[in-house]
């Protein structure tokens, strides 16, 4: 309780001590340069230079700490030992290349990077295109969307129950199994089986993005203006070349958009894994691989760090193609 | 096109049969979960929780009674009771653990000695003896039981005591609500600037922040912990509080800019004219204006801190009273990942308030992921 009032205290210093910095030093430098007297059209001059950034200062201070300090941080330590002592240059990076571990991360992140945004954005549209065309549309878009407010952790103990294995003798407990004993199989440990267990874990991941898809779809999908659907019904075209042939290629640009959103996301995956089989039988994926080197037993900042980076540079192609993309908007 | 009103409604039925798939493959893991929270251990690992609107049979032996509980009644020595709890039916019986269900109720078993035995179908059994019973541990009744369907709470009530759930809610609370609020307040001021502002540096610093938004948290934990050691934060709800602050501002900044550069212009033109502080335009025009947007990235922050599992553990610590709710599931996945019951309760507890905010504002949070892909792409 007593931490309650902590927070409660923290936001409401929060607020104030936001609201006393915006307002006072806005204040202070209406006081220095009076937009009145003679010196006014010079005064007016200056505080329009200062005054965004002091509305700027906080935000700036804080990206430059918590984002912009961490990157060049990490680059320093990349190139040294694990504690951060010596200077090792690039040995992190040649151990790297050599590690197995690194190396069946480095597969498995390439396998979600191909699977999962491929999947969560097909289904994504064919909800988007069925659910806007039946009646009680919004309750079935609220319900497919609603694993996004799952955490990634409580999905994957919902996703364990779904995998849950019981010997052949008993009843299975675990939907997946109790199937497939019914279609006559074998019950399977399903987080153990070679290759195909990572695509155990990836349906999470699916699970719980198709939603988002489905939601910025299905609003691309009502933005097609009216007269190229129209034409095309009168030209005859059965509902499926209506889909492929005249909505689909309208939206490619909002495809792209979802599919790279889901790329970032699942590069940094890590809390599904994590909890779920955290990386072993062969699942391992870069977060928590970087998680184990800088968390687990004796610490090695160094590779941690250099890790890191890999998913950063994964990373720095789409940060690049959005920052062309909003330069073009703001021109 | 023959036939087209035909094709039509078969289409239909197809688009609705499809939608009613998408959605129950959607659903059904949650349910699945939902209904074991609220099932006891034993029917959890017995049967598969879609047979839990069911009766299931279960099966296991009772002890009769001892010489103490017997009665002399007719020249026989008996002993009576009950092998079934209330209600529960008995569909079969027996004496040895080798055949467990030899007998239907109602049948009498003639054992040594010229004893008997009978169960009925309620469950209430007669053992008869001609001479005293001497036994101390009454004789074994195995019995196959069936059970009516029955949904408890105590699994909710358990773990909100006993595994520290309780406590970790409330440490969640006291992340996530200063965490959401803080950088909604600094990132509309920065938003604002950002929008309606000419400034030299004004197109880089939008850049930046667009540049910021897919930088990968995890590159930051290590120094992020060290920067906090080093000014004397350590590990903590302040160092937790920043932490999240900074990585939710690039997204706050970025939605809410998105949004403030759409609002109508001369609005904010004529109150300079009328000689209006930029102060002013901001808390009187721009922040009420800006609810929707204000109340999107709020949602989205609520839900990404509240879900997160990988900040809190790097900058609260493990240790049991600073817990939040997914890192004690975490724990409880690992120590106790076949208790069902447990884990279940525990789940839905923590998802509980994302998916009552998530209900409750799709609204904005729609308006809020449209506003920030759409436009942005």
């Amino acid at each position: 309780m007593e931490q309650l009032g902590f927070a409660g205290a923290t936001i409401v210093a929060g607020v104030f001590g936001c609201v006393a910095w915006f307002w006072g030093s806005n204040w202070l430098l209406d006081t220095i340069y009076p937009p009145r007297g003679e010196h006014a059209g010079r005064n007016i001059l200056r505080t329009n230079m200062i005054r965004p950034w002091l509305f700027l200062a906080p935000a700036v201070l804080c990206l430059a700490a918590y984002l912009v300090y961490p990157v060049f941080n990490s680059i320093w330590r990349s190139l040294h030992d694990a504690a951060g002592q010596n200077w090792v240059g690039l040995e992190n990076f040649r151990w790297l290349v050599g590690d197995p571990k690194f190396r069946e991360s480095i597969f498995n992140n390439l396998l979600w990077l191909l699977v999962v945004p491929a999947l969560s954005t097909l289904f994504g549209l064919l909800a988007a295109q069925v659910t806007d065309r039946i009646r009680w549309g919004n309750l079935a878009k609220s319900l497919i969307f609603m694993p996004m407010a799952i955490s990634f952790v409580g999905a994957g103990v919902i996703w364990k129950f779904i995998y849950d294995y019981r010997d052949a003798s008993q009843d299975q407990i675990g939907l997946l199994n109790a199937i497939n004993v019914f279609f006559g199989g074998e019950p399977q440990t399903w987080l153990t089986v070679p290759f195909w267990n990572s695509f155990f874990l990836m349906a999470v991941l699916i699970w719980i993005q198709t939603g988002f898809a489905m939601v910025i779809l299905s609003a691309a999908l009502r933005g097609i203006p009216e007269e190229t659907i129209e034409a095309a019904i009168i030209d005859g075209a059965n509902p499926w070349q209506l889909f492929f042939k005249i909505k689909v290629p309208q939206i490619w640009g909002t495809i792209a958009v979802v599919w790279t959103t889901i790329t970032i996301t699942v590069l940094k995956v890590f809390d599904i894994v994590f909890v779920m089989s955290n990386g072993q039988w062969g699942t391992q994926v870069l977060a928590n691989l970087m998680y184990d080197w800088m968390f687990r037993g004796a610490p090695d900042y160094g590779r941690g760090s250099a890790i890191a980076l890999v998913i950063m540079a994964l990373v720095t192609p789409i940060m690049i193609w959005n920052i062309r993309n909003v330069r073009r908007e703001m021109r | 096109m023959t036939n087209i009103a035909g094709t039509k409604a078969r289409l239909v039925w197809a688009v609705n049969i499809a939608a009613f798939l998408l959605v129950l493959l959607w659903t059904i893991p949650t349910l699945g979960l939902l209904v074991s929270s609220f099932r006891d251990r034993d029917q959890i690992s017995t049967s598969g929780w879609w047979r839990s609107a069911f009766s299931s049979e279960s099966s296991g032996f009772e002890r009769a009674g001892t010489a103490a509980d017997q009665a002399f009644i007719d020249g026989l020595y008996v002993i009576e009771g009950d092998v079934t709890q209330e209600g529960q039916g008995l569909s079969a019986w027996g004496v040895t653990s080798k055949d467990p269900a030899a007998f239907a109720p109602g049948d009498l078993a003639e054992l040594k000695d010229g004893q008997s035995l009978t169960v009925a179908a309620d469950g209430h059994y007669r053992l008869t003896s001609p001479t005293e019973f001497t036994q101390t541990r009454g004789m074994r009744i195995f019995v196959t039981t069936l059970n009516p369907p029955s949904f408890t709470t105590d699994n909710y009530a358990r773990v909100i005591g006993a595994e520290g759930l309780g406590q970790a809610f409330l440490n969640t609370f006291t992340v996530t609500i200063p965490a959401t609020v803080i950088p909604i307040l600094i990132a509309a001021f920065a938003a604002y600037a950002l929008a309606w502002m000419e400034f030299p540096g004004r197109a880089l610093l939008v850049a930046a922040v667009v540049g910021l938004l897919v930088v990968p948290l995890q590159l930051a934990l290590i120094p992020l912990l060290k920067l906090h050691n080093d000014i004397g934060l350590g590990k903590g709800y302040m160092g937790i509080w920043l932490a999240h602050t900074g990585f939710g501002l690039p997204l706050a900044i970025y939605l809410l800019r998105n949004y403030m550069v759409g609002l109508p212009r001369e609005i904010i033109e004529s109150a300079r004219v009328d000689g209006a502080t930029e102060f002013q335009i901001f808390r009187r025009i721009i922040l009420p204006l800006s609810f929707p947007a204000l109340a999107s990235f709020a949602i989205f922050q609520f839900l990404w801190v509240w879900n997160d599992l990988l900040v809190a553990t790097v900058f609260l610590g493990n240790a049991p009273d600073q817990l939040v709710m997914t890192g004690v599931l975490r724990e409880l996945l690992g120590s106790r990942g076949g208790d069902w019951e447990i884990l279940a309760a525990s789940a839905f507890i923590s998802i509980a308030v994302p998916l009552l905010v998530f209900f409750s504002m799709q609204k904005f949070l729609v308006r809020g992921l449209l506003a920030g892909s759409v436009k942005g792409g």
